[in-house]
């Protein structure tokens, strides 16, 4: 067969598996524009979009924390509600949260480093602290759910397509419960900072996510852990999707030397606060069913 | 409720992020969207598609739903990360696959407190910047729906968008539709 052959026979097979298209692409594909915005382009904006919320709330308006609408997020513009979420009273059962407790993870669940026969590779780190609610109250027996790219800033998941080295020592997932003291640690590894194709040259700033769960399903919350003085911060849409300085400083962990081990590991202290409204200060009594 | 005995918050709360597009092996586990054992008595699926603006399904969301159990108890069994196939938690999660279709096995919640039943919902996708609230409520206890709070200060598309189609098979059916025209109602609290 020549080439030409070839390639028309390649372009038959492709044309045959069109139907193929009634499925949903793939995120990477999705994210993927011949018309990307350079950095530049896309560091202006959030400057503009920060300055746009202030505005309205300056006006009057309710504006959240993070901001939905918000378009240096590339693939955030088709899935974000228009309309203005309603304000609610909770009624009961979003008053409480599903019933965790100690052995409903394995102690080993918690260590990253050893979830494989060889270690991984990288700096390792221990991560922990406090989860509180809006009062400080410290909140027991309340599951915490972490996962991360590896040390080389590739992920495990099939769709990450990052040419960096997986590590085959590596997972990067993690869960624990808050002890009696709302108190939670991880021992992982430092995660890279990876590319993603929301712009030309788009880099994520190194995080690790975080999905946590409060005594009330209200509580429940899904963020990211960043690490201080990354020089990412000012480019990265998705770190920036929170519009005030203030409130990103809150997910930033904070490097603690007394919490290095000597010859061992790096130390970092992040406490989680989760928000709720004024009737989740009321514990909810067994028998209030 | 006496909301002048509530003290001011003194912590500010930490800002909520996108579940971003690597969450899959992070959030998963086994019987994730297990809530009930499968074809046990009262089980049954609720499920739906979960669309984006343009009407396209977004095959890369999280759906999380706890709700009570169908006499109108709160669940405080714990094991939802663990199932033991018969202790109800109330709690399930379920990813959307590659048609944007989710679907949990979980049994019909009953009224507490003699409100209307329904299952609180939580949406996290990649590309959403933070979680979504809202609820699915049954679609059968027309008394109850008319004297709900929330649904009785809604227009009619707004409530339709919150209330679950019951199927042929008694399941229910419930579409998220993140944006557009039926947009589902989302709350904050």
């Amino acid at each position: 067969m020549t080439s030409v052959e070839s390639d028309r026979a390649d372009q038959e097979a492709f044309s045959s598996s069109v139907v193929l298209e009634q499925t949903a692409a793939a995120p990477e594909s999705l994210l993927a524009s011949p018309d990307q915005l350079s950095q530049a382009e896309i560091t202006q904006e959030i400057i503009d979009y920060h300055a746009a919320a202030d505005a309205r709330e300056a006006a009057g308006e309710r504006v959240g924390m993070t901001l939905h609408d918000y378009p240096p997020y590339r693939s955030s513009i088709l899935r974000h509600p228009t309309k203005n979420p309603k304000l609610v009273d909770p009624e009961t059962i979003e008053l409480w949260s599903p019933a965790f407790g100690q052995r409903d993870v394995a102690a080993i669940e918690s260590d990253l480093t050893l979830q494989h026969t060889g270690e991984p590779q990288g700096e390792r780190m221990t991560v922990q602290g406090r989860l509180l609610d809006s009062w400080g109250r410290p909140l027991a027996n309340q599951l915490i759910e972490l996962w991360q790219a590896n040390a080389a800033g590739r992920y495990i998941h099939q769709r990450d397509q990052h040419p960096a080295p997986l590590d085959p020592n590596f997972t990067g997932a993690g869960r624990v419960v808050t002890n009696d003291n709302g108190e939670y640690k991880f021992t992982t590894i430092k995660p890279g900072a990876y590319p993603w194709k929301n712009h030309v040259n788009a880099w994520r700033p190194a995080h690790i996510h975080f999905s946590v769960f409060g005594t009330s399903f209200t509580q429940r919350i899904v963020t990211q852990m960043y690490f201080a003085g990354d020089p990412l911060f000012p480019l990265d849409p998705i770190y920036n999707t929170i519009r005030r300085q203030a409130d990103r400083d809150r997910l930033i962990g904070q490097y603690d030397h007394d919490l290095t081990v000597p010859e061992f590991s790096m130390g970092y202290r992040w406490d989680i606060v989760v928000d709720g409204p004024d009737a989740t200060w009321f514990e909810p009594e067994e028998g209030d069913h | 409720m006496a909301e002048n005995t509530v003290p001011e918050k003194t912590h500010l709360a930490s800002p909520g992020q996108t579940v971003g597009p690597f969450f899959a092996f992070g959030l998963d586990y086994a019987k994730k969207h297990e809530v009930v054992f499968p074809h046990s008595p009262g089980a049954i699926v609720l499920g739906g598609t979960v669309y984006d603006g343009a009407g396209a399904p977004i095959p890369d969301a999280v759906i999380e739903i706890f709700s009570a159990d169908s006499d109108g108890s709160v669940p405080r069994s714990r094991g939802a990360f663990r199932r033991d196939d018969h202790s109800f938690t109330g709690f399930g999660r379920a990813s959307t696959t590659d048609d944007g279709h989710y679907d949990f096995w979980t049994r019909n919640p009953g009224s507490v407190n003699g409100e209307a039943p329904f299952f609180a919902a939580i949406v996290f996708a990649r590309g959403l910047p933070d979680k979504l609230h809202t609820r699915i409520y049954l679609p059968e206890d027309a008394e109850r729906l008319a004297a709900d709070p929330l649904l009785s200060t809604l227009t009619a598309d707004e409530r339709d968008s919150l209330i679950a189609t019951r199927t042929p098979d008694g399941g229910l059916h419930f579409d998220f539709r993140l944006q557009g025209e039926k947009e589902t109602v989302f709350l904050v609290y």
